[in-house]
């Protein structure tokens, strides 16, 4: 074994303990902590794919802010595991059993996808480096990439609107 | 049986490297408090901590057996894993923004070549700023987690606070980087000491005035120390902290104070690089390990100025009101910073293609 599979396999570990964590835990505190590790360990995949960027703006946008405010709300509305309402036997089947079923389509959708046969180019590939990333994003993406934006500004114009709203 | 395939004369040379940097920077971290007790003193007319030691240089180490020794209060109705988890969160995201700066070229011994950077990799910046906004971590699970309403709130002003002024410092870098082209934090070393390399605070006055300001309130100093405003918020967010978690608090703002003095020597003012000496031609006549010694000192140098202006400005200026705070950093600093990079741009642009007109 050779230190990249050691890495693949403990941050594998991590990412599927971290995801379980979020689901089980009782305290939502907790849950998002556990996102956050979570977070850390995809990161953590993301670099053993030499996708340096991709890795540090995952951590950024999502473990940084998103998770940010995640956790802001949740304090502010002081939730426990006191004011947890505990959801009866029933919705957690429902719920299991919806989870099932989503699974089961992503199944079905992936088996016949030919990413079977692509295998990740681990430790060597350069496309995930800021340099080659830039300029396919600004040379061959580059509408989809402002119309993008605009919809940022647009999403902010609406908040913004929502929050003046006497 | 699996091999273990490893290099182990790699993981031998960066652990050194780490353990070095890290213990330099508890030192460095350590004697700011010092440091910062003789400026307040100087100051306020006055002597400043001289007891222990000469000139009082022992009190550090007073201090913190000190903390050590007191008692160690767990409050009743706190959350106790995160009120434990919060200061080391603190310490352990104050610490790793080290890993991505130069701090000298090369040295060389046992016959290996040793780069005096942990881990040079060709986003060093944004490392440098998913570090920073996992600080937010640090004071809002203590803060939470010590189930006091002071603290709450001392937490979500810090964290409000360090979120908004993110932006601004990303702002501001970003007109850096135009001109530099590189994320990597050597080769923008490299840039400014290559002969005939200014120094980068040339290029961008206001985008490092934008820089410090931002940092100020990023390490949660004053002016913008709101966070701890002692007279609004008792002692803020680590107000039920006590013993060697409260001394993790403290350190951490130091360390803080310490890396971002660092980052602003080596972004804007050249980093190791020694001024008015060609380096490469220094290397040939003194050897290079003594050159990288040379280069520390004089990031050493340049940092410690740095962390001296952080006190002269905390035993100068007031503290802000919230609110101001929040004027300066949204109506101020962010339109200061976008108009930077709309200026840098056009000058790059020009200089790229020409005047078109």
């Amino acid at each position: 074994m050779n230190i990249t599979e050691i890495l693949f396999w403990l941050l594998t570990v991590v990412a599927l303990t971290g995801a379980l964590l979020v689901v089980t835990s009782k305290n939502p505190v907790y849950s998002v902590l556990a996102l956050i590790a979570t977070f850390f360990a995809i990161s953590g995949h993301y670099i053993l794919l030499n996708a340096q960027f991709l890795a540090v703006v995952n951590l950024i946008v999502y473990a940084g802010a998103i998770m940010v405010l995640f956790l802001f709300v949740i304090m502010l509305m002081n939730l426990n595991t006191e004011t947890e309402p505990q959801k009866n036997k029933w919705l957690k089947m429902a719920g299991t059993v919806a989870g099932g079923c989503l699974l089961l389509v992503l199944v079905a959708a992936l088996r016949e996808a030919d990413s079977k046969s692509t295998i990740a180019m681990v430790n060597t590939g350069d496309t995930g480096l800021i340099q080659n990333l830039g300029k396919t994003l600004f040379n061959e993406y580059v509408i989809p990439f402002e119309i993008s934006s605009v919809l940022f500004l647009s999403a902010m114009v609406g908040a913004v609107v929502l929050g003046k709203k006497e | 049986m699996i091999q273990l395939a490893i290099d182990l004369a790699f993981i031998l040379e960066k652990a050194i490297l780490i353990g070095g940097i890290i213990t330099v920077s508890l030192v460095v971290a350590m004697y700011s408090t010092w440091a910062e007790r003789k400026v307040a003193g100087f100051m306020q007319d006055r002597l400043g901590p001289n007891r222990a030691g000469p000139f009082g240089l022992l009190q550090p180490l007073a201090d913190g057996l000190k903390l050590f020794m007191k008692e160690e209060i767990i409050p009743n109705a706190s959350n106790k894993f995160l009120f434990i988890l919060g200061p080391g969160l603190a310490m352990m995201t104050a610490m790793m923004t080290s890993a991505v700066i130069p701090w000298g070229k090369q040295i060389e011994i046992f016959g290996r070549t040793v780069d005096l950077q942990i881990a040079d990799i060709n986003i060093g910046i944004l490392y440098i700023f998913a570090v920073l906004s996992m600080g937010v971590y640090g004071i809002m699970i203590g803060g939470w987690a010590s189930n006091n309403k002071f603290s709450l709130l001392a937490a979500l002003r810090g964290a409000s606070q360090m979120i908004s002024y993110e932006l601004a410092m990303g702002l501001a870098i970003i007109a850096l980087l135009m001109l530099t082209g590189s994320l990597s934090l050597k080769t923008i070393v490299e840039q400014q000491s290559a002969a005939g390399g200014w120094w980068n605070i040339f290029y961008q006055p206001l985008g490092f005035l934008i820089f410090i300001v931002c940092a100020f309130a990023e390490c949660n100093r004053t002016p913008f120390d709101l966070p701890e405003a002692e007279n609004e918020l008792n002692f803020g967010y680590h107000q039920e902290y006590s013993s060697m978690k409260l001394g993790f608090y403290l350190f951490a703002e130091y360390i803080n104070m310490f890396m971002s003095s660092v980052l602003m020597a080596t972004l804007y003012f050249g980093g190791y690089d020694i001024p008015f000496v060609n380096d490469a031609s220094l290397i040939e006549s003194m050897g290079m390990n003594t050159v990288a010694i040379l280069q520390g000192l004089s990031l050493f140098a340049k940092a410690a100025f740095f962390i001296f202006f952080f006190m002269w400005v905390r035993w100068t200026i007031p503290r802000f009101r919230y609110d101001q705070l929040m004027h300066l950093g949204w109506k101020v600093m962010i339109p200061l910073a976008l108009i930077n990079m709309l200026i840098t741009g056009v000058i790059v642009l020009i200089k790229e293609n020409g005047w078109p007109f």
